[in-house]
This record gives C-alpha cells, structure tokens and sequence, in this order.
C-alpha cells in the first residue's frame, strides 16, 4: 500500500470511528454518577472519583466536563457559561465539544437551558426544578491555603472541625477592615459541611441557599465531585459584627440599565475611562430585547 | 495546688522496632504542679510528653485526665473528636520550634485567636480584645497583634505560641523544650515569664527538657529519664543538691555552671 493510500484509509476508519455519546464510555460514566449519587446524599462532601483525561489541560473544566458528560441525555438542551458570558473562549470551546460529541442541542438562554455548565458565576435568571447547574471546580478544598495538609483537612471535615476557616475571615478584617474574600466565598451546606462554592463571587453565594436546581461541583486535577441537592441550606460564614455581604456597585449596567446583576467593570481608553456592563450576558440581551419590544 | 492529681500515667512503654524508647514510667502530676523530665537527647522523654498528651499511642500502659465535668477520662480510649476538644481548652502544647505551634501564615491576633474561634467565638471584637489581652500576658506590645509571626524574633514566637496555648485558660499544659534555641538573655526572660504565668494561673505543667538551669527554676518537681526508663524521681532541688543514680550525678556534674 503506498503512503497515500495508507492515509487515506486511516482518514476513512476515522470518519467511520464515532465517540460515544458525550466523549467518554459508559463505564466511565457510571463510575462518575455513583461519585454524583454519593456527592448528593451527603451535601457539601467532597467524593474522590477516578477523572479521567480530557482533550484539554487540567485547570480549563476537565472536572465541570466529565460530570456533564455523566449527567447528560440526548434529550438535554446545555447552556455553557464562562465569566458569565457565553461567547468566551472556553465557553464556546466546551459548547462545541459537546455539540460534536453528544449531537445536543445548546442554547444561550438561561431558562431554556436543561444543563448549564459554569465557571466563576451563577446566572443571574432564577433558577427552576429541574435544572442542573455544574460548576468547576479549581481547588475543592476550602481550608487548602491554611491547611495544606490533605489528611488533616480531611479530619478536620469529619469532625466539624472548622474554626481556621474563621481565623482566614478574622485576617481579613484585621487587615483591611472588612472581609474582602470576594470570590470562592466558604459556605456551612446543610449545617454540616464546609464547602468552597467554586470561584463566584460571594455575590453569588445567596443564589446557592435553597435553590430549586440541583448543583453539581466537579473538580478534575483534585479529582473530587461534591453537591448541593435542590432545597438545601446554604449558609455564609460571618462574624455576628461582621456579617456576610455582597458586592454592591453605584452604577448601573451600562447596556440594560440593570441595578440587580453582577456588574464586569470595562476600561474603555487610556484615560480613565470605563464603564459597567453584566457580567451574565443573556440577562443583559434579555433585558435589552425586552426594552426594544416596549 | 490541690489535693487530686490532674494527670496520671502507669506502666507506659514504646517501642520503635527492636529499639525501647519508654519502659515501665509511671507518674501523678497534681494540679498547679511544674514536673520537669530530664535526661540526654535519645532518652525518651519527647516519646514521653508525645503518649502523656495524646499524641502518640504508647504500645502498654494508659494516660488518664481528670476533666472538668466528667471525671477521670482515658485520654487514648477517648474518641478523637473529644481529645481534640481536650487540647483546645483544657490543654496547651508548647512546640520547641514554635513555627511548629504556630499558623505563620497569618497575624499574631488570628493566632492566639484560632482556639476561640474554633470553640464557637463568633465576635470579632471579643476575639480582637481577648487576642490583645494575652499578648499583653506574655508581656509582648499589643501593637503587635496584627503583624506576622514571621517578622517575629524567636523569643517573641515562643511568647505568641505560649499566649496562644493560654487563651482558653487550660489547666495543663506540655512543654518540649520551651527554651532551647534561644540565646540566653532571652531564655531568662522567658524561663521568669513562664514562672510567672504558672503560678498565677495555677498551671499544671510538664516541661521536658535537658537544661537542668531551666528545670530548676520552673520545676517542683524532676523525673529523670535514661534509656525509657525513670531513673530517678523527687523534689527538683531534692535532686538537683543530692542526686542517687549515678547517672543523675553525672547529669548534674556535667551541666555547666558559670
């Protein structure tokens, strides 16, 4: 066989070769719902699960991906979200992904979404039943930076054992003031565990309490999957003179005029310039379409 | 000091492999009581304070505490989260390196914070102003309270590990050498601190150590320890003035006197 036609053999085999549904196999994906069961009837637990290798570097969603991946039917409509925005790069790379791999259908919409999968935010349209929202997950492990030792942060999670991550919120206000922990913000779930609810903002952190969406946590280079179930308590750790709060901004969305979102800050010249704009895209084109209809 | 002991040990012993490390110690440490243990580097005696405070699981012999509440408690029988409530209030342990008791990470205040913090203090300011209370304790400036352990001196981190240990008022604490490492100066003014600090919150203590200087000034009371094995116990000056065991002579004999 020449060199020619060897390639154009090997091209054909690919062609014919399909990817199982949503790129990983089926044992893999059980493997990863049983972790996802776990994960959910202990809320807030880290379950260690077996990740597998993507087809892009640790640290760009392997752990967010592979739970998609697991939880995902032919029927499903995903929405992928990075920074809030759907057009950003790994947005749009993990979209197609699964579009190639599953042949799912994918939206912008928040409410039309079945799946969405995230990185930095929560969509700022209220979530319904049904959905799951899957996040991932850089560092799962709230106490890592006061604690780097993993068996004894695992002890420390057996037995409630949580007064460091108060010493961490008692640096911050005896350094600045306040608690400037702005992102990754620690969480009691359920009453129990601690938990780091992946880098939102701590403006996020009141969309996690008793939503009616399931939430899935999946972190693929630490190789833990964790949950919070639909109806769960979520609660902000605080201090009675220092409570829990959320970003406030004077300005307004500079596109919709929104008050209630989370707002990205743009610089637009080397002048001082800037504006503010949503971070969730598809709230702001909501909104906008809603106030061109009137 | 009270008429019930606070702490009792009976036939500890501890192997490492084919090696003894403890054998057949036994002691009673009353409340308010300083116990010094003596004895050359290899003699057991950090194997010792390690099985004493929970640390270690000796392979014969038990540990006992009486606790505030509930009486005499086997500290190796009790489960751990109630050993570790036990080492958080009741208790102190006093590292010989004190980056080794500390959170270097994070200021002087979250330090001696951490333990109120995790028993449930939820008032920044409480927390702020018992913080500032007991550096004042170990005679340290209160403007410090915000700075790091690491632009520390090494007597100023041994204060901080020892006001960290006393936030929750304990009534035993464990020393492992609280003052080697220290240039001399700094050794007497912390030697005199502890000596302070022991008597007026009535401190039950057990200080290991090889510098009999130290033990003299701290102790009531001295075990000396060769091999894992006591070889001689009594009253610190009792031992110091007239020691039995030839190897306590030479203990004595060989520490320098200037």
């Amino acid at each position: 066989m020449s060199a020619r036609a060897a390639l154009a053999a090997v091209r054909a085999a690919g062609e014919r070769a399909r990817y199982n549904f949503a790129y990983l196999d089926e044992r893999t994906k059980r493997m990863i719902r049983r972790a996802i069961l776990k994960a959910v009837a202990i809320p807030g637990y880290q379950v260690p699960f077996a990740a597998r290798e993507m087809p892009l570097p640790w640290g760009w969603g392997t752990g967010g991906m592979q739970v998609t991946a697991a939880v995902i039917g032919p029927q499903d409509v995903l929405k992928v979200i990075d920074q809030g925005a759907d057009d950003t790069v790994n947005a749009v790379n993990i979209r197609r992904f699964f579009e190639r791999t599953a042949g799912i259908a994918t939206t912008e919409r928040t409410a039309h979404a079945t799946v969405i999968q995230t990185r930095h935010r929560i969509p700022e349209t209220p979530l319904a039943e049904g959905q799951i929202v899957v996040f991932q997950v850089p560092v799962p492990e709230p106490m890592q930076r006061l604690e780097p030792r993993e068996s004894e942060t695992r002890r420390m999670h057996a037995l409630a054992d949580y007064g460091l991550m108060h010493v961490k919120l008692y640096e911050d206000i005896a350094r600045y003031g306040r608690i400037v922990t702005a992102y990754d913000y620690p969480v009691i779930v359920n009453g129990r565990y601690l938990m780091a609810p992946s880098p939102i903002p701590k403006f996020d952190n009141p969309k996690l309490h008793m939503s009616p969406a399931l939430m899935l946590f999946g972190a693929g280079r630490e190789k833990r999957i964790y949950a919070v179930p639909p109806y769960t308590r979520v609660e902000s750790l605080g201090f009675e003179d220092h409570p829990f709060e959320v970003q406030r901004w004077q300005a307004a969305c500079a596109l919709c005029g929104s008050r209630e979102s989370f707002l990205d800050e743009v610089v637009t010249d080397d002048r001082g310039g800037r504006l503010y704009v949503c971070s969730d895209t598809d709230w702001c084109a909501a909104r906008r379409a809603r106030a061109d209809a009137r | 000091m009270s008429e019930a002991p606070i702490l009792r040990a009976a036939g500890l012993a501890k192997r490492f492999g084919a090696r003894l490390a403890l054998a057949e110690v036994s002691l009673e440490l009353w409340e308010g009581e300083v116990l010094a243990v003596v004895g050359e580097s290899g003699s057991g005696k950090s194997t010792l304070l390690a099985c004493l405070a929970g640390r270690m699981a000796p392979d014969a012999g038990t540990v006992e505490f009486r606790t505030r509440h509930e009486g005499w408690r086997d500290v190796h029988a009790m489960s751990e989260a109630a050993r570790r409530l036990l080492e958080r209030t009741d208790w102190g342990f006093v590292h010989q390196r004190p980056e080794d008791g500390l959170r270097m990470t994070v200021s002087a205040g979250a330090n001696i914070g951490e333990r109120l913090m995790a028993l449930g203090a939820r008032r920044y300011g409480w927390i702020r102003a018992q913080a500032a209370h007991w550096l004042a304790q170990v005679e340290m400036d209160a403007a410090r309270l915000d700075e790091s352990p690491l632009a520390f001196s090494g007597g100023m981190r041994q204060r901080l590990q020892i006001a960290r240990n006393l936030v929750t008022r304990p009534r035993l604490v464990f020393m492992d050498e609280p003052t080697s490492g220290l240039d001399v100066s700094v050794q007497a003014r912390l030697v005199d601190l502890l000596r302070g600090l022991v008597r007026r919150l009535s401190l039950a203590a057990i200080v290991v150590t090889h510098d009999l200087g130290v033990a003299r000034l701290l102790a009531h009371r001295m075990m000396v320890l060769k091999d894992g094995r006591v070889v001689e116990t009594g009253l610190t000056d009792q031992v110091l003035d007239d020691p039995h065991h030839p190897y306590t002579q030479q203990l004595v004999a060989s520490a320098l006197a200037p």
